[in-house]
Protein backbone atom coordinates (compact mmCIF):
# COMPACT_ATOMS: atom_id res chain seq x y z
CA UNK A 1 0.00 0.00 0.00
CA UNK A 2 2.75 2.42 0.91
CA UNK A 3 4.45 1.60 -2.37
CA UNK A 4 1.34 2.55 -4.32
CA UNK A 5 0.87 5.71 -2.29
CA UNK A 6 4.44 6.75 -2.85
CA UNK A 7 4.11 6.07 -6.56
CA UNK A 8 0.95 8.17 -6.81
CA UNK A 9 2.64 10.95 -4.90
CA UNK A 10 5.64 10.80 -7.21
CA UNK A 11 3.51 10.89 -10.37
CA UNK A 12 1.47 13.77 -8.96
CA UNK A 13 4.68 15.60 -8.23
CA UNK A 14 5.94 14.87 -11.72
CA UNK A 15 2.74 16.31 -13.20
CA UNK A 16 3.00 19.52 -11.21
CA UNK A 17 6.67 19.76 -12.13
CA UNK A 18 5.79 19.40 -15.79
CA UNK A 19 3.16 22.14 -15.55
CA UNK A 20 5.71 24.42 -13.90
CA UNK A 21 8.40 23.68 -16.47
CA UNK A 22 5.97 24.27 -19.36
CA UNK A 23 4.93 27.60 -17.85
CA UNK A 24 8.57 28.63 -17.43
CA UNK A 25 9.17 27.59 -21.04
CA UNK A 26 6.24 29.76 -22.17
CA UNK A 27 7.49 32.77 -20.21
CA UNK A 28 10.95 32.29 -21.69
CA UNK A 29 9.44 32.24 -25.20
CA UNK A 30 7.34 35.33 -24.51
CA UNK A 31 10.41 37.16 -23.26
CA UNK A 32 12.27 36.26 -26.47
CA UNK A 33 9.35 37.17 -28.75
CA UNK A 34 10.11 40.90 -29.38
CA UNK A 35 13.63 40.08 -30.55
CA UNK A 36 12.43 36.99 -32.37
CA UNK A 37 9.89 38.92 -34.43
CA UNK A 38 12.79 40.70 -36.14
CA UNK A 39 13.92 37.41 -37.67
CA UNK A 40 10.96 37.52 -39.94
CA UNK A 41 12.23 35.03 -42.51
CA UNK A 42 12.43 32.19 -40.01
CA UNK A 43 8.85 32.81 -38.89
CA UNK A 44 7.55 32.94 -42.47
CA UNK A 45 9.17 29.57 -43.09
CA UNK A 46 7.39 28.12 -40.08
CA UNK A 47 4.04 29.66 -40.99
CA UNK A 48 4.50 27.87 -44.28
CA UNK A 49 5.25 24.56 -42.54
CA UNK A 50 2.58 24.77 -39.88
CA UNK A 51 -0.10 26.78 -41.66
CA UNK A 52 0.05 26.67 -45.42
CA UNK A 53 0.75 22.93 -45.49
CA UNK A 54 -2.18 22.29 -43.11
CA UNK A 55 -4.57 24.18 -45.34
CA UNK A 56 -5.71 21.21 -47.41
CA UNK A 57 -6.61 19.01 -44.42
CA UNK A 58 -8.31 21.95 -42.69
CA UNK A 59 -10.42 22.84 -45.72
CA UNK A 60 -11.40 19.24 -46.43
CA UNK A 61 -12.35 18.63 -42.80
CA UNK A 62 -14.18 21.95 -42.61
CA UNK A 63 -16.22 21.15 -45.69
CA UNK A 64 -17.32 17.77 -44.39
CA UNK A 65 -17.96 18.96 -40.84
CA UNK A 66 -20.16 21.68 -42.33
CA UNK A 67 -21.98 19.22 -44.58
CA UNK A 68 -22.68 16.83 -41.69
CA UNK A 69 -23.86 19.79 -39.63
CA UNK A 70 -26.20 20.70 -42.48
CA UNK A 71 -27.69 17.19 -42.61
CA UNK A 72 -28.03 16.74 -38.86
CA UNK A 73 -29.25 20.28 -38.27
CA UNK A 74 -31.84 19.97 -41.00
CA UNK A 75 -33.08 16.63 -39.67
CA UNK A 76 -33.39 18.06 -36.16
CA UNK A 77 -34.94 21.40 -37.09
CA UNK A 78 -37.50 20.12 -39.61
CA UNK A 79 -39.13 18.19 -36.74
CA UNK A 80 -40.06 21.56 -35.28
CA UNK A 81 -40.83 23.06 -38.66
CA UNK A 82 -38.08 25.62 -38.29
CA UNK A 83 -35.51 24.47 -40.84
CA UNK A 84 -35.01 28.13 -41.80
CA UNK A 85 -32.99 28.48 -38.59
CA UNK A 86 -30.44 26.01 -39.96
CA UNK A 87 -28.03 28.81 -40.86
CA UNK A 88 -28.17 30.33 -37.38
CA UNK A 89 -27.66 27.07 -35.53
CA UNK A 90 -24.91 25.80 -37.77
CA UNK A 91 -23.08 29.13 -37.83
CA UNK A 92 -23.16 29.41 -34.03
CA UNK A 93 -21.93 25.83 -33.62
CA UNK A 94 -19.11 26.38 -36.12
CA UNK A 95 -18.07 29.78 -34.78
CA UNK A 96 -18.11 28.98 -31.11
CA UNK A 97 -17.12 25.34 -30.81
CA UNK A 98 -16.48 23.21 -33.84
CA UNK A 99 -14.29 25.66 -35.73
CA UNK A 100 -11.71 26.42 -33.03
CA UNK A 101 -11.71 22.97 -31.40
CA UNK A 102 -11.54 20.79 -34.52
CA UNK A 103 -8.94 23.11 -36.05
CA UNK A 104 -6.81 22.84 -32.91
CA UNK A 105 -7.11 19.04 -32.84
CA UNK A 106 -6.22 18.76 -36.53
CA UNK A 107 -3.35 21.19 -36.05
CA UNK A 108 -2.00 19.14 -33.15
CA UNK A 109 -2.16 16.02 -35.30
CA UNK A 110 -0.81 17.53 -38.51
CA UNK A 111 1.66 20.22 -37.42
CA UNK A 112 2.21 19.66 -33.68
CA UNK A 113 3.60 16.18 -34.24
CA UNK A 114 5.96 17.33 -36.97
CA UNK A 115 7.22 20.19 -34.78
CA UNK A 116 7.80 17.88 -31.82
CA UNK A 117 9.54 15.16 -33.81
CA UNK A 118 11.65 17.65 -35.74
CA UNK A 119 12.92 19.38 -32.61
CA UNK A 120 13.20 16.04 -30.79
CA UNK A 121 15.32 14.61 -33.59
CA UNK A 122 17.53 17.71 -33.50
CA UNK A 123 17.99 17.01 -29.80
CA UNK A 124 18.68 13.31 -30.40
CA UNK A 125 21.25 14.01 -33.09
CA UNK A 126 22.98 16.67 -30.96
CA UNK A 127 22.18 19.46 -33.40
CA UNK A 128 20.90 21.61 -30.56
CA UNK A 129 24.11 21.09 -28.57
CA UNK A 130 26.13 21.90 -31.66
CA UNK A 131 24.30 25.20 -31.96
CA UNK A 132 25.02 25.98 -28.34
CA UNK A 133 28.71 25.33 -28.96
CA UNK A 134 28.57 27.80 -31.86
CA UNK A 135 27.02 30.34 -29.47
CA UNK A 136 23.70 30.17 -31.31
CA UNK A 137 20.80 29.99 -28.86
CA UNK A 138 18.61 27.09 -30.05
CA UNK A 139 15.66 28.64 -28.21
CA UNK A 140 15.93 31.67 -30.49
CA UNK A 141 17.02 29.95 -33.67
CA UNK A 142 14.87 26.79 -33.57
CA UNK A 143 12.14 26.85 -30.94
CA UNK A 144 10.84 30.42 -31.05
CA UNK A 145 10.13 30.67 -34.82
CA UNK A 146 8.27 27.34 -34.70
CA UNK A 147 6.24 28.45 -31.72
CA UNK A 148 5.34 31.80 -33.27
CA UNK A 149 4.60 30.25 -36.67
CA UNK A 150 2.19 27.81 -35.07
CA UNK A 151 0.55 30.42 -32.85
CA UNK A 152 0.00 32.73 -35.83
CA UNK A 153 -1.27 29.95 -38.10
CA UNK A 154 -4.01 28.50 -35.88
CA UNK A 155 -6.34 31.57 -35.74
CA UNK A 156 -6.02 31.92 -39.52
CA UNK A 157 -6.73 28.23 -40.01
CA UNK A 158 -9.72 28.55 -37.66
CA UNK A 159 -11.20 31.36 -39.76
CA UNK A 160 -10.69 29.31 -42.94
CA UNK A 161 -12.26 26.25 -41.31
CA UNK A 162 -15.36 28.18 -40.23
CA UNK A 163 -15.80 29.87 -43.61
CA UNK A 164 -15.44 26.59 -45.51
CA UNK A 165 -17.71 24.89 -42.97
CA UNK A 166 -20.42 27.48 -43.57
CA UNK A 167 -20.06 26.82 -47.27
CA UNK A 168 -20.61 23.12 -46.54
CA UNK A 169 -23.73 23.84 -44.48
CA UNK A 170 -25.04 26.06 -47.23
CA UNK A 171 -24.27 23.40 -49.85
CA UNK A 172 -26.23 20.67 -48.09
CA UNK A 173 -28.94 22.83 -46.53
CA UNK A 174 -29.77 25.14 -49.41
CA UNK A 175 -28.62 23.29 -52.54
CA UNK A 176 -29.46 19.69 -51.59
CA UNK A 177 -32.25 19.90 -49.04
CA UNK A 178 -34.01 22.99 -50.28
CA UNK A 179 -33.89 25.38 -47.33
CA UNK A 180 -34.80 28.84 -48.57
CA UNK A 181 -31.59 30.68 -49.38
CA UNK A 182 -32.90 34.09 -48.33
CA UNK A 183 -34.09 33.08 -44.88
CA UNK A 184 -31.00 30.92 -44.38
CA UNK A 185 -28.72 33.94 -44.65
CA UNK A 186 -31.01 36.60 -43.19
CA UNK A 187 -31.83 34.60 -40.05
CA UNK A 188 -28.14 33.93 -39.62
CA UNK A 189 -27.28 37.61 -39.97
CA UNK A 190 -30.06 38.58 -37.62
CA UNK A 191 -28.96 36.28 -34.83
CA UNK A 192 -25.17 36.39 -34.91
CA UNK A 193 -23.35 39.15 -33.09
CA UNK A 194 -19.84 40.35 -33.69
CA UNK A 195 -19.05 38.95 -30.24
CA UNK A 196 -19.73 35.42 -31.48
CA UNK A 197 -17.10 35.82 -34.20
CA UNK A 198 -14.52 37.28 -31.83
CA UNK A 199 -15.22 34.48 -29.35
CA UNK A 200 -14.26 31.93 -31.98
CA UNK A 201 -11.13 33.82 -32.99
CA UNK A 202 -10.03 34.32 -29.37
CA UNK A 203 -10.37 30.59 -28.86
CA UNK A 204 -8.31 30.07 -32.00
CA UNK A 205 -5.52 32.29 -30.64
CA UNK A 206 -5.49 30.56 -27.25
CA UNK A 207 -5.56 27.06 -28.74
CA UNK A 208 -2.82 28.04 -31.18
CA UNK A 209 -0.54 29.20 -28.37
CA UNK A 210 -1.35 26.12 -26.28
CA UNK A 211 -0.84 23.52 -29.03
CA UNK A 212 2.34 25.13 -30.37
CA UNK A 213 3.73 25.46 -26.85
CA UNK A 214 3.10 21.80 -26.04
CA UNK A 215 4.66 20.69 -29.34
CA UNK A 216 7.88 22.68 -28.98
CA UNK A 217 8.18 21.92 -25.27
CA UNK A 218 7.81 18.18 -25.74
CA UNK A 219 10.22 18.19 -28.67
CA UNK A 220 12.80 20.29 -26.87
CA UNK A 221 12.69 18.15 -23.74
CA UNK A 222 12.51 14.78 -25.52
CA UNK A 223 14.78 11.94 -24.42
CA UNK A 224 17.61 11.96 -26.98
CA UNK A 225 16.78 8.48 -28.28
CA UNK A 226 14.61 7.14 -31.08
CA UNK A 227 12.12 5.94 -28.49
CA UNK A 228 12.20 9.28 -26.70
CA UNK A 229 11.33 11.18 -29.88
CA UNK A 230 8.45 8.80 -30.56
CA UNK A 231 7.18 9.25 -27.03
CA UNK A 232 7.44 13.03 -27.28
CA UNK A 233 5.35 12.97 -30.46
CA UNK A 234 2.66 10.85 -28.83
CA UNK A 235 2.61 13.04 -25.73
CA UNK A 236 2.25 16.12 -27.93
CA UNK A 237 -0.95 14.85 -29.53
CA UNK A 238 -2.44 13.55 -26.29
CA UNK A 239 -1.64 16.60 -24.16
CA UNK A 240 -2.62 19.09 -26.89
CA UNK A 241 -5.99 17.42 -27.42
CA UNK A 242 -6.84 17.18 -23.73
CA UNK A 243 -5.58 20.70 -23.03
CA UNK A 244 -7.62 22.07 -25.94
CA UNK A 245 -10.81 20.53 -24.60
CA UNK A 246 -10.16 21.72 -21.03
CA UNK A 247 -9.28 25.24 -22.19
CA UNK A 248 -12.39 25.21 -24.38
CA UNK A 249 -14.60 24.65 -21.34
CA UNK A 250 -12.86 27.37 -19.35
CA UNK A 251 -13.01 29.90 -22.21
CA UNK A 252 -16.65 29.14 -22.91
CA UNK A 253 -17.53 29.57 -19.25
CA UNK A 254 -15.74 32.94 -19.21
CA UNK A 255 -17.16 34.33 -22.44
CA UNK A 256 -20.69 32.97 -22.44
CA UNK B 1 14.06 22.70 -48.57
CA UNK B 2 12.10 24.29 -51.37
CA UNK B 3 13.26 27.55 -52.93
CA UNK B 4 12.30 30.39 -50.64
CA UNK B 5 10.23 32.16 -53.28
CA UNK B 6 7.73 29.28 -53.39
CA UNK B 7 7.54 29.37 -49.61
CA UNK B 8 6.90 33.11 -49.63
CA UNK B 9 4.22 32.74 -52.25
CA UNK B 10 2.28 29.99 -50.50
CA UNK B 11 2.69 31.61 -47.09
CA UNK B 12 1.37 34.85 -48.53
CA UNK B 13 -1.57 33.05 -50.11
CA UNK B 14 -2.30 31.27 -46.83
CA UNK B 15 -2.19 34.44 -44.76
CA UNK B 16 -4.35 36.35 -47.24
CA UNK B 17 -6.86 33.50 -47.33
CA UNK B 18 -6.99 33.49 -43.53
CA UNK B 19 -7.65 37.20 -43.36
CA UNK B 20 -10.20 37.01 -46.16
CA UNK B 21 -12.03 34.32 -44.19
CA UNK B 22 -11.99 36.53 -41.07
CA UNK B 23 -13.29 39.47 -43.03
CA UNK B 24 -16.05 37.30 -44.47
CA UNK B 25 -17.04 36.12 -40.99
CA UNK B 26 -17.10 39.62 -39.54
CA UNK B 27 -18.96 41.37 -42.33
CA UNK B 28 -21.14 38.75 -43.99
CA UNK B 29 -22.70 36.71 -41.22
CA UNK B 30 -23.17 39.25 -38.43
CA UNK B 31 -25.86 41.86 -38.02
CA UNK B 32 -23.64 44.87 -38.37
CA UNK B 33 -25.32 46.51 -41.32
CA UNK B 34 -26.56 49.43 -39.24
CA UNK B 35 -23.21 50.58 -38.01
CA UNK B 36 -22.14 50.70 -41.65
CA UNK B 37 -25.10 52.66 -42.98
CA UNK B 38 -24.26 56.23 -43.84
CA UNK B 39 -27.43 58.13 -42.96
CA UNK B 40 -26.81 57.97 -39.20
CA UNK B 41 -29.40 56.87 -36.69
CA UNK B 42 -31.77 58.43 -34.21
CA UNK B 43 -33.23 57.26 -30.92
CA UNK B 44 -36.86 56.95 -29.96
CA UNK B 45 -38.23 55.92 -26.56
CA UNK B 46 -41.26 53.84 -25.73
CA UNK B 47 -42.68 52.57 -22.44
CA UNK B 48 -44.35 49.22 -22.10
CA UNK B 49 -46.24 47.56 -19.26
CA UNK B 50 -44.73 44.24 -20.24
CA UNK B 51 -42.01 43.53 -22.77
CA UNK B 52 -42.17 39.74 -22.55
CA UNK B 53 -38.97 38.24 -23.91
CA UNK B 54 -37.75 41.28 -25.88
CA UNK B 55 -33.97 41.49 -25.98
CA UNK B 56 -31.42 44.19 -26.76
CA UNK B 57 -30.57 43.95 -30.46
CA UNK B 58 -34.04 42.77 -31.45
CA UNK B 59 -35.21 44.20 -34.77
CA UNK B 60 -37.61 47.12 -35.08
CA UNK B 61 -39.69 46.68 -38.19
CA UNK B 62 -42.31 48.56 -40.11
CA UNK B 63 -44.46 46.61 -42.56
CA UNK B 64 -41.97 43.79 -42.13
CA UNK B 65 -38.94 45.86 -43.15
CA UNK B 66 -36.25 46.11 -40.50
CA UNK B 67 -35.68 49.81 -39.85
CA UNK B 68 -33.75 49.68 -36.58
CA UNK B 69 -32.86 47.75 -33.48
CA UNK B 70 -33.64 47.80 -29.78
CA UNK B 71 -30.74 49.66 -28.23
CA UNK B 72 -31.44 49.37 -24.53
CA UNK B 73 -34.04 48.09 -22.14
CA UNK B 74 -34.42 49.55 -18.67
CA UNK B 75 -37.01 50.06 -15.99
CA UNK B 76 -38.44 53.51 -15.36
CA UNK B 77 -38.95 53.80 -11.60
CA UNK B 78 -41.25 56.85 -11.91
CA UNK B 79 -43.67 55.38 -14.41
CA UNK B 80 -43.13 51.82 -13.13
CA UNK B 81 -42.88 50.63 -16.69
CA UNK B 82 -40.26 49.10 -18.92
CA UNK B 83 -38.37 51.82 -20.81
CA UNK B 84 -37.19 50.70 -24.24
CA UNK B 85 -34.91 52.76 -26.46
CA UNK B 86 -35.07 52.09 -30.18
CA UNK B 87 -32.31 53.10 -32.55
CA UNK B 88 -33.77 53.74 -35.97
CA UNK B 89 -31.87 54.11 -39.21
CA UNK B 90 -31.70 57.75 -40.31
CA UNK B 91 -33.03 56.86 -43.77
CA UNK B 92 -36.46 56.36 -42.18
CA UNK B 93 -36.92 59.83 -40.76
CA UNK B 94 -40.53 60.57 -41.67
CA UNK B 95 -42.40 58.16 -39.41
CA UNK B 96 -45.61 59.85 -38.17
CA UNK B 97 -45.48 60.90 -34.55
CA UNK B 98 -48.67 59.06 -33.57
CA UNK B 99 -47.43 55.71 -34.87
CA UNK B 100 -47.86 52.84 -32.49
CA UNK B 101 -45.29 50.29 -31.35
CA UNK B 102 -46.26 46.71 -30.57
CA UNK B 103 -44.23 43.74 -29.42
CA UNK B 104 -44.70 40.74 -31.69
CA UNK B 105 -43.25 37.27 -31.86
CA UNK B 106 -41.60 36.14 -35.10
CA UNK B 107 -42.75 32.63 -35.89
CA UNK B 108 -43.36 29.91 -33.37
CA UNK B 109 -39.81 29.68 -32.05
CA UNK B 110 -38.55 33.06 -33.20
CA UNK B 111 -37.52 35.91 -30.99
CA UNK B 112 -39.64 38.95 -30.24
CA UNK B 113 -39.45 42.17 -32.20
CA UNK B 114 -41.07 45.58 -32.22
CA UNK B 115 -43.47 46.33 -35.04
CA UNK B 116 -44.32 49.93 -35.82
CA UNK B 117 -47.66 50.73 -37.42
CA UNK B 118 -47.66 54.20 -38.95
CA UNK B 119 -50.23 56.75 -37.76
CA UNK B 120 -51.54 59.76 -39.63
CA UNK B 121 -49.95 62.78 -37.95
CA UNK B 122 -48.11 65.48 -39.88
CA UNK B 123 -45.29 65.62 -37.34
CA UNK B 124 -42.70 62.86 -37.52
CA UNK B 125 -40.66 61.07 -34.88
CA UNK B 126 -37.26 62.60 -34.21
CA UNK B 127 -34.29 61.96 -31.93
CA UNK B 128 -35.48 61.67 -28.32
CA UNK B 129 -39.20 61.65 -29.05
CA UNK B 130 -41.47 59.16 -27.41
CA UNK B 131 -43.96 56.73 -28.91
CA UNK B 132 -47.19 57.17 -26.92
CA UNK B 133 -49.25 54.37 -28.38
CA UNK B 134 -47.87 51.01 -27.41
CA UNK B 135 -49.11 47.47 -27.22
CA UNK B 136 -47.49 45.08 -24.76
CA UNK B 137 -46.12 41.65 -25.45
CA UNK B 138 -48.78 38.99 -25.26
CA UNK B 139 -48.18 36.73 -22.28
CA UNK B 140 -49.68 33.32 -22.83
CA UNK B 141 -50.63 32.80 -19.17
CA UNK B 142 -52.65 36.04 -19.14
CA UNK B 143 -54.51 34.99 -22.26
CA UNK B 144 -55.33 31.59 -20.80
CA UNK B 145 -56.51 33.00 -17.48
CA UNK B 146 -58.63 35.60 -19.28
CA UNK B 147 -60.19 32.86 -21.37
CA UNK B 148 -60.84 30.68 -18.31
CA UNK B 149 -62.44 33.52 -16.37
CA UNK B 150 -64.69 34.46 -19.25
CA UNK B 151 -65.77 30.83 -19.62
CA UNK B 152 -66.54 30.63 -15.90
CA UNK B 153 -68.58 33.83 -16.17
CA UNK B 154 -70.59 32.43 -19.08
CA UNK B 155 -71.36 29.21 -17.21
CA UNK B 156 -72.60 31.17 -14.23
CA UNK B 157 -74.83 33.28 -16.43
CA UNK B 158 -76.21 30.20 -18.17
CA UNK B 159 -77.10 28.43 -14.90
CA UNK B 160 -80.67 29.21 -13.84
CA UNK B 161 -80.58 30.85 -10.43
CA UNK B 162 -82.45 28.93 -7.69
CA UNK B 163 -84.63 31.93 -6.77
CA UNK B 164 -86.43 32.00 -10.10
Amino acid sequence: MTGLGAELLASGRGFVQNVGATTRFLLHLVALTPAGLLRFRLIVEQIYNAGALSLVIIMTSGLFVGMVLGLQGYDLLQRFGSEDSLGTGAALALLKELGPVVTALLFAGRAGTSLASEIGLMRATDQLSAMEIMAVDPMRRVVLPRFLGGAISVPLLTAVFIAVGLFGVQLVGVQFLGVDQGSFWSQMRGAIELGDVTEGLIKGVVFGVACSLIAVYEGYNAQPTAEGVGRATTRTVVISAVLTLILDYILTAIML
Amino acid sequence: MRPSRTIDLSTGLFVLLGFAAMLFLVTQITNREFSLSTGGTYRVNAQFENIGGLKVGAPVSMSGVTIGRVESIGFDMDALKAAVTLRIDGRYNRIPEDSDASIFTAGLLGGQYIGITPGGAEESLHDGSRIEFVQDAIVLENLISKYLFSQAGKEKAAEPSPQE
